[in-house]
């Protein structure tokens, strides 16, 4: 049997079946990053010290990538946009473009990285540390994973197909984004 | 879904899935939720062989200690921690995750709800495929250099987390490479059981038309995915202070072994509702049956289970009574312990009520069912004493606490699980279990349950402390009558899981050789009932899938011929 199962092109609850596991994959995520997050800000309320390390971040670095992200995600609204008028072809420029942030995003992060940890700030050197590479870390995989998915999904848009696969993509997209939002203002700004 | 059909025709038995597929890309590759449901039932029944192993080995030596064990040898201390540790970790991840959730979920959510299939067929073989994957990490993490991981199945640090301690270096990473991998499995699984059930429901099947196991399993669903991601941050934590030099966990370097003692409850006690809810949810749907009697509190039922559910996230503290945490914190804590045991006794007086002035039938499922009840209600009443902080000041981490975390989850993994397989049975191979041979299963099983587990009570009153190798290095603990205690609890083991060899058998046999089975043989009302035994592929013919009229347990109505009254019959 080719095609989809009958059981996916039903709708009981009106939100397309692909959306609704996009959320729930969203809800779970937040319930990951929250976790790290809740156990972070525990610590950093316990250990005032922690600023002297926190000092060291670069916070214009943080500023920089949050541009960057906040424009690519502007970008994946853009795809959306064109998906939406069935523009498969132009939906998958600006899937590029965003991919395009995520690269950007990823390679000012390696310079920071190697910056402080040719200071010595590295993932061992203080519990501060820790917690800032795990973060990120964890932060940039999903940027990572989002860029591979983003890449596949231009492919099929490009040629008009699963144009509401752009919709779901921008979604997450957007997620990880709003995730950089903690993440900058408590790794970079307290201090 | 499946490939199309390869070079061989006219296989023989097996051609209800309507295209002739090499052995491979039918039963390994299938996208098709039956036969993935399948797979992580085996999966989950051989994986129950190592975790009904190692209590064998680990009793034995506890009941006669240094002595060389049958089928095993003399057991080290070292050998002692790992086989602890990984009973625990196998029989929860890997016996009754797989089987309640995954399997069943799996099998029966696109039959209830009158689908054809999950909305996410080839997600639902990724998840399978990782899961699988696990299984694969933790077997291996018992034969690398220093043996398995030996450090209790809630991996406190800092006795997980640095190598120096456990001596498990290889064992201690791949334990929980293996148990973050699973965790990976049942978030998909689980995003594909709640978008299926909410999207995919058959035409007119409303909200409250939904069977209760279906309902039950999407909210331990969502439970689970509320609750692990915490310990899946954890997980990575506690791996980089294995094998980077991290100190999140280390006090001398400012981290903070607490910090793991939360994450690891926070998702810890609402995984035990993960696994009851689904258990819940197939006593339900056995009682009714058997029963003959409409559900009683279908809502109720359905509230007390969400309640139970949110509750849950707040009671994980009870597990650190003794961890040095406030006793204002251990009050409030108390409070939403004793809270949550309401709602859940609430559903054991409901189910109790299913059954007053039913006509009851004590065919084997409906026996385990009824044995659920009469089991978790010891399980729950004597959690009471743990969850006020004053007595489990005493009873903390003695086999009091064993003895009722088993009167929980023995009832829940294993009770819960044998229900289900007597009641679907026929509807997954097509031939019935053999009821004799049922019933001697049943007898051996809930009675030495209690053989097992009573003693443990006592000795955990007693004042026995857990994971203690050889109690006679206590003068206290080692006089003879505790001793008689222990030999009593082991014997009663051994003679369970001979009994289970009877279910074996029946299983296998029935499987090929059993009397053919009905559609309908339990002549119930739920959607699976209305198709093949089994059901073929795609489960119903496409212009043939149910449409629902009813809700899903009409029995002895009035006025109608026979006593049900299936949810696809239009009158």
């Amino acid at each position: 049997m080719h095609g989809k199962p009958i059981a996916n092109t039903r709708s009981v609850m009106g939100i397309p079946t692909a959306k609704l596991a996009v959320y729930w994959v969203i809800g779970s995520e937040i319930v990951i990053f929250g976790g790290l997050i809740a156990s972070y800000l525990m610590h950093r309320l316990a250990h005032p010290e922690w600023a002297f390390d926190a000092a060291h971040t670069d916070w214009r670095i943080g500023a920089v990538n949050t541009f960057v992200l906040l424009t690519s995600s502007l970008f994946a609204v853009q795809a959306h946009h064109y998906a939406h008028k069935g523009d498969g072809a132009t939906a998958a420029k600006w899937l590029y473009l965003t991919t395009g942030g995520g690269g950007l995003f990823l390679m000012f992060k390696a310079y920071e990285w190697s910056v402080e940890i040719g200071h010595g700030y590295t993932i061992t050197a203080a519990p501060f540390w820790s917690f800032y590479y795990t973060a990120a870390g964890i932060h940039a995989s999903h940027i990572i994973a989002g860029m591979i998915i983003m890449m596949f999904i231009a492919q099929t848009a490009k040629k008009n197909e699963e144009l509401h696969r752009v919709e779901n993509i921008g979604l997450y997209w957007h997620f990880v984004d709003l995730v950089w939002i903690f993440l900058f203002p408590l790794l970079y700004i307290a201090k | 879904m499946s490939e199309p059909a390869s070079v061989h025709h006219d296989h023989g038995a097996h051609d209800d899935h309507g295209h002739d597929q090499s052995f491979v890309s039918k039963y390994l590759l299938s996208t098709d939720h039956k036969i993935i449901g399948l797979q992580y039932l085996l999966t989950g029944m051989f994986m129950a062989l190592f975790g009904g192993f190692f209590p064998y080995v680990f009793r034995m030596q506890l009941a006669f200690p240094g002595l060389s064990v049958p089928f095993y040898g003399v057991v080290s201390p070292t050998e002692y921690n790992a086989l602890i540790t990984n009973h625990g970790s196998v029989m929860i991840f890997w016996v009754a995750m797989p089987v309640l959730i995954a399997a069943f979920g799996n099998y029966l959510i696109p039959l209830m709800i009158g689908a054809d299939d999950m909305v996410f067929p080839r997600l639902n073989r990724l998840s399978y495929q990782i899961f699988a994957l696990s299984a694969v990490i933790i077997i291996i993490s018992f034969i690398v250099p220093q043996g398995g991981f030996g450090g209790a199945w809630t991996a406190y640090p800092p006795l997980s987390a640095n190598a120096d301690y456990n001596l498990t270096p290889w064992g201690s990473t791949l334990w929980l490479i293996a148990v973050a991998v699973e965790f990976v499995a049942f978030l998909i699984g689980g995003i594909n059981f709640i978008t299926t059930a909410m999207n995919s429901r058959a035409p007119g099947m409303r909200w409250f038309d939904v069977p209760m196991i279906v309902w039950m399993i999407c909210i331990a669903s969502i439970l689970f995915m509320a609750s692990v991601g915490p310990l899946i941050a954890g997980a990575v934590m506690l791996g980089f202070d294995q094998n980077l030099g991290t100190h999140f966990f280390d006090p001398k370097a400012g981290g903070d072994p607490i910090l793991w003692q939360h994450l690891f409850w926070f998702f810890g006690h609402p995984e035990v509702y993960v696994v009851l809810l689904p258990a819940t949810g197939i006593v339900a749907e056995v009682i009714t049956t058997f029963s003959r009697k409409k559900l009683f509190g279908y809502k109720t039922i359905l509230y007390t289970a969400i309640g139970t559910g949110i509750l849950s996230f707040f009671v994980w503290a009870h597990h650190q009574f003794i961890a040095g945490i406030d006793p204002r914190m251990a009050n409030v804590f108390t409070v939403t312990t004793v809270l949550i045991s309401i709602p859940i006794a609430e559903m054991m007086f409901l189910f109790i009520g299913t059954l007053y002035g039913g006509s009851i039938r004590f065919k084997p499922p409906m026996l385990f069912a009824l044995s659920f009840i009469a089991l978790f209600m010891i399980g729950g009443v004597t959690g009471i004493p743990l969850g006020a902080s004053g007595s489990d000041i005493y009873l903390h981490d003695s086999y009091y606490v064993i003895a009722h975390f088993h009167y929980t989850f023995f009832p829940i993994a294993i009770i819960g699980s044998f229900t289900a397989l007597y009641y679907w049975f026929p509807k997954m191979f097509g031939r019935m279990m053999n009821e004799t041979l049922g019933y001697v299963h049943f007898w051996v099983t809930a009675v030495t349950v209690n053989g097992i587990f009573i003693p443990l009570f006592v000795l955990g009153a007693a004042g026995q402390h857990r994971r203690i190798y050889n109690y006679n290095h206590f003068a206290e603990l080692s006089t003879p009558d505790l001793q008689a205690l222990r030999i009593v609890a082991t014997v009663s083991l051994v003679i369970m899981l001979l009994g289970q060899f009877v279910f074996l058998f029946n299983f296998f046999y029935s499987m090929f050789f059993g009397e053919r089975a009905t559609k309908n043989p339990w002549k119930s009302c739920t959607l699976e009932w209305t198709t093949e035994s089994p059901p073929p592929h795609g489960n119903w013919p496409v212009d043939e899938l149910p449409t629902v009229y009813r809700g899903p347990y009409e029995y002895a109505v009035e006025g109608r011929d026979e006593d049900y009254w299936p949810q696809n019959v239009p009158n």
